[in-house]
């Protein structure tokens, strides 16, 4: 899946995270600060790359601004702003999610 | 998969771009949530509600709450998409807002059916909610409710209702009279739930307890919830007395004995009782068990 | 050497008689000697003890290196006196103090800088919240800080392991003899519980007040014969944060149902009959469970007989009313409870001894029924844990906690099963062991409850009880599902803090925190 321009999912409220995802110079970069990084910072990682494998989105840069958010927060959060950069406003591959 | 008439005292609407929140919501233990993707979300953060939406219902366990969706309106764009994104997920049943034709619930039901099929989710499986918001849904009612084999229950929604009856708010409720009335008439001749509107103000418990009080005795089955703390008295409302529980438990003995006699009619206590009260006394032990589930008494 | 909770302890720590945690009774009817103060004992009725300002006190009492001094923390986050003190001895050039205080937060955020330059090389309290908190985390304090409970602060002062020079004590009001109160002033505080030990033992003892009141201020909770000088200063404290004006009483419903299922839980105890007595503690949560015990004891026509430890306007309410017989107050957290402490018919001072010590002939812990305790998590094994936060950083204070738990027929520790920011408050292992699972007996979150096995009694009572019965383990299990399983937090080998258990020994060590590395 290819980016078009750089979009936005989540927040920054308690228990949310905000993601910002931009198209990418040629591979993946990823930024994780996270209020509870110690704790989830690799399953945070995890979780981020498998979406981003899930949705075959190979060229982004992702910043992950984590207030703990629980995992299928995190991977609807990022889900939102891939389609958004994306431009994918309808009938989106829901099976595949 | 939902049962078309489980308990449904009390319906709790939750924003799924409340992220803090949806994680866990069946702590508050309401009989159903409704996921809305309609008023409380604005209209640039459809397309995140929905997507919060898939992974909330796909993800997080429930815990045997029902889980129902509030889809947009066939007026905005969104609708067929929520449509999607719901059965996609699982969801246990769609709330279709602004009913006031059988035509506004067969085009969801046919989208709800293409759904099913392209994501291999067991035809039927996904209930529908009738809202209804306006006079003319409220003289519908009865249609509105035979409009699908999916259809559960019917609601009032009181929020623009009103305006649009040219009516005063009243402490009695008057200003629902009309719409409270047809609607359980409706229900109860269709053989479907009807559930009344949401007390918007919160902090007013008195309020509701005899706005909830009212319904129940009209012979309502449950009212919608805005915030957590509605739960507990609506609950409280729906709990019969001890000596309708009594009651109801010799009707439901006594039934099964006397039918074994070939007995059809018979007393209990000062009333004649016969087969067709059966199942009004299961409703009572149905509300009796889940009030004693929740109360603990 | 590893102790009774299974944590290692460097034996560098165990030297000159320090002893590792050996179970919570491990030193019940221990016999030992209570020390005594070196006292200059005036009998010149000309002497005058009230001086002119912090700086002639604090030479008056001949304080040098390396000494250690004394604070209480009944101003809580309103506290001025610490910093007033520590500045003043920092001007006068003396460094190598050890402070011994009850609990140190927020309010006290300017001793950092006084530990960067060693003035302040050691310090033993029971909180260790804000900036200081993370200095000692962060290995700023020269030498390992100590972690004490209320009952354990006072037994190591008593038997000499803490020996305090000079005890630094704010009072709402004084007269010029050092009779001080906790009442009658600009900035009050109700009681005066946790000095009192300082003014027995403390070699010098300073009473510090904004409020000079004429002789005789009695009923005195510090008795002028233990007070050497009385300092007058501006303000000992901002009052709005001495005592909150109102203790904020939730709305959140979540808390509402944890506090609710707390309460479900104490009246399927055995001990729930008339007269029995019990404690809750300052926290939100543990605050609302006494709003659903009224309607328990009207429902089952009993009253408690006393409440012990902190007070607020809710357990006024109930002794007002009739529902509770008599208050055993050690701390007051808002205004109801400041102005209500030795003026309504059954509302008492004790001191932090009386209710807490674990070696004195038997303190009112040891009566209560029930305790109900928060916590920042709990393991499997029942320890809980209210020092670090999950980051590995000193945030928290065992308080009464650890003493309460003891003592009590019926310890619940009450918490959320997963905090709104991804903390779970039940895991495998705690970072660090404050109150040992021996102590506690039942846990209780929003979702159901676990018994420690070690009651079979209980959970058997438990039987008739609604809520959702979980092992510890399934409740664990539970807060994984929703927030996924945590890492492991790294620390270097540096030993920051000792975690003292109540009697003296030592239950487990907090070192400092690694950076984390995102692999």
């Amino acid at each position: 899946m290819q980016l078009s321009h750089a979009a936005v999912g989540g927040t920054e409220d308690s228990g949310d995270v905000l993601v910002e995802v931009a198209p990418g110079q040629g591979t993946l970069e990823l930024e994780i600060n996270s209020k509870v990084l110690s704790q989830y910072g690799s399953s945070i990682k995890k979780t981020v790359l498998e979406t981003l494998t899930r949705l075959n989105v190979t060229d982004a840069k992702v910043i992950v601004k984590d207030k703990g958010a629980v995992d299928q927060t995190i991977r609807a959060r990022l889900v939102t702003a891939i389609f958004r950069a994306a431009d994918m406003k309808e009938n989106l591959p829901w099976g595949d999610l | 998969m939902s049962s078309k008439n489980r308990l449904r005292r009390t319906m709790m609407f939750l924003s799924t771009q409340r992220a803090g929140s949806i994680r866990d919501a069946y702590i508050y233990a309401p009989d159903s949530i409704i996921f809305d993707l309609e008023d409380a979300v604005a209209v640039s953060e459809k397309d995140s509600a929905r997507v919060a939406l898939y992974h909330v219902l796909k993800y997080v366990d429930y815990k045997g709450i029902e889980r129902l969706v509030r889809i947009n309106g066939a007026d905005t764009p969104f609708w067929k998409e929520d449509i999607r994104a719901s059965v996609a997920a699982g969801c246990d049943g769609i709330r279709i807002p602004k009913c006031e034709t059988p035509h506004d619930v067969e085009i969801v039901e046919e989208q709800v059916i293409n759904a099913e099929k392209e994501f291999n989710r067991p035809i039927g499986s996904t209930l529908l909610q009738v809202a209804i918001e306006t006079p003319l849904g409220v003289r519908n009612a009865y249609e509105l409710s035979m409009a699908s084999e999916r259809i559960f229950g019917i609601s009032i929604g009181a929020g623009d209702f009103m305006r649009s009856m040219h009516a005063r708010r009243r402490d009695d409720g008057a200003e629902l009279y009309a719409a409270r009335a047809q609607l359980v008439l409706a229900a109860r001749a269709a053989g479907v739930q009807c559930y009344d509107t949401v007390h918007t103000k919160v902090k007013d418990y008195e309020g509701l307890e005899r706005d909830t009080q009212l319904i129940y005795d009209m012979g309502f089955d449950g009212k919608s919830v805005i915030h957590p703390s509605q739960i507990p008295i609506i609950h409280k409302v729906f709990t019969p007395t001890a000596q309708e529980i009594e009651k109801a438990q010799k009707i439901i003995s006594k039934l099964s004995n006397e039918a074994k006699e070939g007995v059809g009619v018979f007393m209990v206590g000062e009333d004649m009782i016969d087969v067709a009260m059966l199942e009004g006394a299961k409703r009572i032990m149905a509300l009796a068990e889940a009030a004693g589930a929740y109360k603990g008494e | 050497m590893k102790n009774k909770v299974g944590r290692e302890i460097p034996d560098e720590f165990l030297k000159e008689g320090k002893q590792v945690f050996q179970g919570a009774f491990a030193f019940d009817k221990n016999v030992y000697h209570k020390v005594a103060s070196k006292t200059v004992g005036v009998s010149d009725p000309n002497h005058t003890k009230v001086l002119p300002d912090l700086k002639a006190a604090i030479m008056a009492c001949g304080l040098k290196d390396g000494m250690t001094v004394s604070f209480h923390h009944h101003f809580r986050d309103g506290d001025y006196v610490v910093c007033m003190v520590m500045q003043a001895i920092a001007e006068l050039g003396i460094k190598d103090i050890m402070v011994c205080a009850t609990s140190l937060g927020t309010a006290h955020d300017a001793l950092v800088p006084l530990m960067e330059s060693g003035v302040i090389t050691g310090i033993s309290s029971s909180g260790l919240r804000g900036k200081v908190g993370k200095a000692i985390s962060d290995g700023k304090l020269k030498n390992v800080a100590y972690i004490r409970s209320h009952g354990g602060r006072a037994a190591a002062i008593a038997s000499g392991a803490v020996h305090i020079d000079v005890a630094f004590l704010g009072a709402p009001t004084s007269d010029d003899y050092g009779n001080a109160r906790g009442q009658g002033g600009i900035s009050d505080c109700g009681v005066l519980s946790y000095g009192e030990v300082d003014a027995r033992y403390a070699d010098r003892v300073v009473i510090v007040t904004d409020t000079l009141v004429p002789f005789p201020n009695v009923p005195a909770s510090i008795s002028c014969s233990d007070v050497d000088y009385v300092v007058v200063v501006d303000k000992i404290g901002d009052s709005e944060k001495i005592a909150n004006h109102t203790m904020r009483m939730t709305e959140n419903p979540r808390e509402l149902i944890l506090a609710e299922n707390a309460a479900l839980i104490m009246k399927h105890t055995p001990y729930f009959k008339d007269g029995f007595s019990f404690q809750t503690g300052g926290g939100g949560p543990s605050l609302a469970v006494t709003r659903f015990l009224r309607p328990m004891l009207e429902e089952a026509g009993i009253k408690i007989g006393f409440t012990v430890g902190g007070c607020t306007k809710p357990m006024i309410d109930l002794l007002k009313e009739g529902f509770i017989g008599a208050i055993m107050d050690s701390q007051d957290f808002d205004f109801a409870s400041v102005e209500s402490v030795h003026k309504t018919p059954g509302h008492f001072e004790i001191t932090t001894s009386e209710y807490a010590d674990p070696f004195n002939k038997g303190a009112y812990v040891n009566r209560l029924d029930y305790v109900m305790l928060g916590a920042l998590d709990i393991d499997i094994d029942f320890n809980v844990n209210v020092i670090t936060g999950v980051d590995g950083v000193v945030r928290g204070a065992p308080g009464g906690h650890v003493d309460a738990a003891a003592g009590s027929k019926c310890t619940v520790v009450m918490a959320p099963l997963v905090r709104k920011g991804r903390l779970s408050s039940v895991r495998d292992r705690v970072l660090t062991v404050t109150t040992p699972g021996e102590t506690v007996d039942i846990f209780v979150t929003e979702v159901g409850y676990a018994v420690n096995p070690r009651r079979q009694d209980l959970i058997e009572a438990l039987k008739n009880c609604p809520l959702k019965r979980y092992t510890i383990e399934g409740l664990r299990d539970e807060a994984y599902a929703l927030a996924g399983k945590p890492e492991d937090t790294k620390f270097e080998d540096k030993v920051v803090a000792l975690v003292e258990y109540r009697d003296g020994t030592i239950i487990d060590v907090v070192r400092k925190p690694a950076k984390y590395v995102l692999a």
